[in-house]
């Protein structure tokens, strides 16, 4: 079985009286597609906002594990640091591109810790050393080989809050893998798209998770992305894990038809007997 | 204790005048998110209407009852500070509404420039003095060589006050008008399509700030009997510390805000230094801002990410 | 709505203007109403008597009346002329503000604009000497160009904070205090020169700015405005009343005059003109502290441009546009706001240094709120992040008050005892709102992208957010 690249362990998150998450635990492992799926309310976000140093969460571990073994504690990284040294990027819900950006600049944001270092932090760029130079024109080049993978090289120079919704998110997503990560959190990624871009979505994911060496952790609905595209899916209701497994399993779960039905507790075994299926329940997976 | 119980009863008194102000400042801020920088200069402006409508009443009608005389002023004032409140809103922030968020802040910067030299311009620079109206108080203490005074106008401001705090929480809790300005507050987009009408709700905020701080302008010229067209900026600021200490879109909170930083003014004036006051306001200001962006009663803000 | 497309009004729309119009002037009358129906002076005695003027009151009525009338009357032509071409005109209700539209071709002069811009300063005291006959003469103008070289200089500074990083900051004049100040000190006290002065004050303003920015810049919006405002303020009182340091009230005066690198602009043989074999004519120094305000502007400018198109500049521009967004891509948005406050703040230093130096004596009079937004107003009516819009926006907002105070002609008009400069503030504030009203965005409202694989294209400032500190 592959290694962990993200550990949560334990997590609970509290606001005020209301309990968010309540003691959640899994396991992403480096290589794998793993999807959060769950009701609406469930907790899913504030699951990502808790890893990508957004929220402190209340209890817990997070433990972000890059190839080389280096442990990162994510709940104790301020925020920008999750980015930088964990190396956690993430996407987000309602996008947030820079719109009055194009696309390119957009692009060179995200690479911004590169261009800093190479920059002097500023007084070398300043003073016109070639050393930035050189490195700006490498960070470009990056960026139009992404550009060019999702489909908007014609329209590098046009502003970021231009683009229609589908090219907006593909270059959010973009935008994320500019920064290098190890584990590439994104919110909702396939909302808003039609059939067909959702398929260029998946195509984008599955050549993220094979050739960039980035694991992804996706948050989704559109259930035609995550079955077919997820190597491990966990599903959260009310802030609980109530399944953990292979789209396979996951699927036949009874606990999980439950959830999105609405179905309470105790009328999951009649839900049992109407699906056909004689399984120990209570987010035990079979 | 003496000296205490005095600069108690004063500061008490100052912070009434800051709380009617602050009102108006939070009322405004809850609702379109702006703060109007022009308020303080409202203020002014209705200190000057107060002193010549008075004037009018006593030296060309003839008016020798003061009780009269400050009802008919007080309600005079309101209604033509409220109009200056609507007028404002209408020329110089409704046209901005919705676009750059700069915008209306840069705009009611140039309508507080506007009103204090209008006022200096129309006005003349010197200050304006009127003779006391209303002497005489409760004695609340008696020592040797000090006797501690709460005076009829310090007791009619803080009952003024209270009352007016009052009406208002009932305006805005209870009436039909209260709840369409707590729904715009909340969203705006949202209310106008229930059928609100929002550019109405937001004039009346304004007018009703605008008559607050016109019973203000009264309270302070009848007790101070001095006004001057540089009398906005100041206070204003102030009012608006007192707004953000008690918690900005509260009302009470912002009369609360106004007692404390009465309180802290006339105190630190009394013990410590009286140059270095205003200090002491800007100082708690930021101190607030830093420490307690959602002061005293406010609600804190969440990021939404 | 359908519009008739003739040219002739309708009574009832006629009528309905009319009302308006009435409307209008009514509400002036209750503005007058008593500020300016009465006027309180000093009466025997001490009380304060009051003076009707009613005649005044009619005349403003009246004229509010007819602009309203004249305004309301030429939208209508207006509309009737656009119903007229296009059936499919949109109602004048309508947002004015095209949204995601394409900038208009009156937008591509802000590329060569500051190029010319530049031009005219560099030779402003050639010109000004041409067209007055000599350089004395052409003081007036020298000043003038001084002036407005400072607030471009301070309107530079101050867009690095408020248009590049989208911080809103209300108190800009302490710095352009703490670096008039620490210069003044720093020259009378230790007897430094210009030069070691002048950077000295700077690095001490934007050290301020750090300083000042560290626990306030995590607020939000106009949180941040309020804050920086109280600061500024704190600064000016703090400055009136320690008198010990700075000399309270009265300020610090007989700052030592600015020399030509060491050389003195003085009469004798080893002044100025002696050394360059020039006839002496106290004017050298004025032209010397106008090339030099320049000099300190255009080092403002040209480190801007270069920053934006650094990483620290698109960071800045990236906070300014989402900075949530920022964070999750590993900025540290506090470092990136601090970096943009303290330069701003020591640009601002920079030129509170030469303020000091060219009027030799500083008061804190000179600090107030006001001029904190003057600069933000100029930064503002510039167009967010624009060079050139900045500096238009400096010389219109400059000398167009500066125009005022010798319009003389006004006085044959409104009779002698009429004095424009009473006037000067008053229509101040009124033309911010007039700006803000007719151009809230700005004159400039297009972005320049740093970098491009193509061609530069202007962004329309529809896209472009305002920042929320």
């Amino acid at each position: 079985m592959a290694a962990s690249v993200l550990t949560v362990d334990h997590l609970t998150m509290r606001f005020g009286g209301l309990t968010a998450i309540a003691d959640l635990s899994f396991e992403a492992r480096r290589g794998d597609i793993t999807a959060l799926i769950g009701p609406n309310g469930a907790g899913k976000t504030t699951v990502f906002n808790c890893i990508t140093g957004f929220y402190k969460p209340t209890e817990g571990m997070l433990t972000l594990t890059h190839e080389d073994g280096s442990e990162h504690l994510l709940e104790r990284l301020p925020n920008h640091q999750v980015n930088r040294t964990a190396r956690v990027a993430r996407t987000f819900q309602n996008i947030r591109l820079f719109p009055g950006m194009t696309v390119l600049e957009n692009l060179l944001v995200a690479q911004h810790k590169t261009l800093m270092r190479a920059s002097g932090y500023t007084v070398l760029g300043l003073l016109g050393f070639k050393g930035f130079r050189d490195a700006q024109a490498a960070a470009v080049e990056k960026a139009k080989g992404w550009l060019a993978r999702i489909d908007l090289l014609a329209r590098a120079d046009e502003p970021a809050g231009s683009l229609p919704y589908g090219a907006q998110r593909r270059l959010e997503i973009a935008r994320a893998m500019c920064t290098d990560p190890v584990l590439l959190c994104l919110d909702e990624p396939a909302a808003g798209l039609n059939p067909r871009e959702s398929l260029e979505l998946n195509a984008l994911l599955r050549h993220i998770r094979d050739h960039e060496g980035t694991s992804v952790l996706l948050i989704e609905h559109d259930m035609s992305v995550v079955m077919e595209i997820s190597d491990h899916i966990v599903v959260l209701d009310y802030g609980k894990k109530i399944a953990d497994g292979t789209p396979e399993e996951i699927r036949t779960n009874p606990s999980v038809i439950a959830a999105y039905l609405g179905v309470e507790d105790e009328e999951v075994e009649a839900v049992e007997a109407e699906v056909g299926l004689s399984l120990p329940h209570e987010g035990h997976p079979a | 204790m003496d000296v205490f119980l005095q600069q108690l009863i004063n500061g008490l008194t100052l912070g009434s005048i800051y709380g009617l102000i602050a009102i108006g400042y939070t009322m405004v801020f809850g609702i379109i998110g702006m703060v109007n920088f022009a308020h303080g200069d409202v203020f002014m402006v209705s200190c000057f209407i107060a002193l010549i409508l008075f004037l009018l009443l006593t030296t060309w009608l003839g008016v020798s009852s003061i009780v009269f005389a400050f009802l008919v002023v007080l309600v005079l004032a309101m209604a033509l500070t409220a109009l200056w409140g609507w007028a404002i809103e209408r020329v110089a922030y409704r046209p901005l509404r919705g676009s750059f968020r700069l915008a209306p802040l840069i705009s009611a910067i140039g309508v507080s420039i506007f009103l204090s030299n209008f006022v200096q311009v129309v006005q003349g620079a010197r200050n304006k003095s009127m003779p006391p109206v209303l002497s005489g108080g409760i004695t609340v203490l008696e020592r040797e060589g000090y006797t501690v005074v709460l005076s009829y106008k310090q007791g009619l401001i803080m009952v003024v006050t209270a009352v007016l705090l009052t009406g208002f929480w009932y305006l805005v809790q209870r009436t039909p008008f209260g709840r369409a300005q707590r729904a715009c507050e909340q969203d705006r987009k949202m209310a106008a399509l229930l059928g609100i009408d929002v550019d109405r709700t937001i004039s009346l905020t304004f007018v009703l700030g605008a008559a607050l701080a016109a019973v203000a302008g009264v309270l302070y010229v009848m007790y101070y009997g001095v006004v001057s067209f540089s009398d906005g900026f100041v206070p204003g600021v102030k009012a608006f510390t007192a707004a953000v200490l008690g918690g900005i879109g509260s009302l009470p909170g912002a009369v609360l805000g106004g007692l404390i930083i009465g309180l802290i003014e006339t105190f630190w004036s009394a013990y410590f230094s009286i140059e270095y006051k205003d200090v002491a306001a800007f100082s708690i200001l930021a101190i607030v801002l830093i420490f307690m962006p959602s002061g005293i009663l406010g609600r804190p803000e969440v990021e939404k990410v | 709505m359908a519009r008739p497309a003739t040219d002739a009004l309708p009574d009832s729309a006629m009528g309905a203007i009319l009302r308006d119009a009435a409307l209008c002037a009514l509400v002036a009358l209750g503005l007058c109403v008593p500020l300016i129906a009465f006027r309180m002076d000093p009466g025997p005695g001490s009380d304060l008597v009051l003076v009707p003027r009613w005649g005044l009151v009619a005349i403003l009525c009246a004229i509010t009346f007819a602009v309203r009338l004249g305004q309301r009357l030429l939208l209508m032509r207006r509309d009737a002329r656009r119903a007229k071409t296009s059936a499919l005109a949109p109602s004048p209700a309508q947002a004015t503000e095209a949204v995601g539209g394409e900038p208009d071709a009156g937008q591509k002069v802000s590329k060569i604009g500051l190029k010319l811009f530049v031009a005219v300063a560099l030779s402003l005291p050639v010109l000004a000497t041409l067209a007055t006959g000599d350089l004395g003469s052409a003081r007036y103008w020298i000043d003038l160009g001084i002036l407005i070289l400072t607030y471009v200089m301070l309107g530079w500074g101050l867009n690095i904070v408020v248009g590049l990083a989208g911080l809103l900051d209300l108190g800009y004049v302490a710095f352009y205090a703490v670096g008039a100040y620490s210069y003044a000190l720093l020259s009378t006290t230790f007897g430094l020169s210009f030069w070691v002065c002048l950077p000295l004050a700077g690095l001490f303003a934007g050290l301020w700015g750090m300083l000042l920015g560290f626990p306030v810049l995590r607020l939000r919006g106009d949180y941040l405005a309020i804050v920086t405002l109280a600061f500024g303020e704190i600064i000016r009182l703090v400055l009136i009343n320690w008198t010990d340091v700075t000399g309270g009230a009265a300020g610090v005066s007989s700052i030592p005059r600015a020399t030509f690198f060491g050389i003195p602009f003085t009469a004798d043989e080893d002044g100025f003109a002696a050394r360059f074999g020039l006839e002496f004519d106290s004017m050298h120094r004025v032209v010397f502290l106008y090339y030099l305000i320049l000099v300190l502007a255009l080092i403002t400018n040209l480190v801007t441009l270069r920053l934006r198109r650094l990483p620290i500049g698109r960071a800045w521009e990236a906070l300014r546009e989402d900075e949530i967004a920022c964070r999750s891509l590993g900025i540290d948005t506090t470092a990136t706001k601090l970096t943009a406050f303290a330069l701003g703040a020591a640009f601002g230093g920079f030129a509170g240094s030469f303020f000091a130096v060219r009027q030799g004596f500083i008061s804190p009079e000179s600090f107030t709120f006001l001029e904190s937004a003057i600069i933000l107003a100029i930064v503002v009516l510039g167009g967010m992040g624009s060079q050139f819009g900045v500096a238009i926006a400096a010389v219109a907002m400059v000398a167009g008050p500066e125009m005022l105070r010798n319009l003389g002609g006004l006085k044959a008009v409104f009779g002698e005892g009429f004095d424009p400069n009473e006037y000067r503030l008053l229509l101040f504030g009124l033309a911010m709102v007039a700006m803000m009203v007719w151009r809230p965005r700005g004159l400039i409202s297009v972005r320049m992208p740093s970098v491009t694989l193509g061609e530069r294209k202007a962004i329309s400032g529809a896209h472009v957010s305002e920042g929320h500190g």
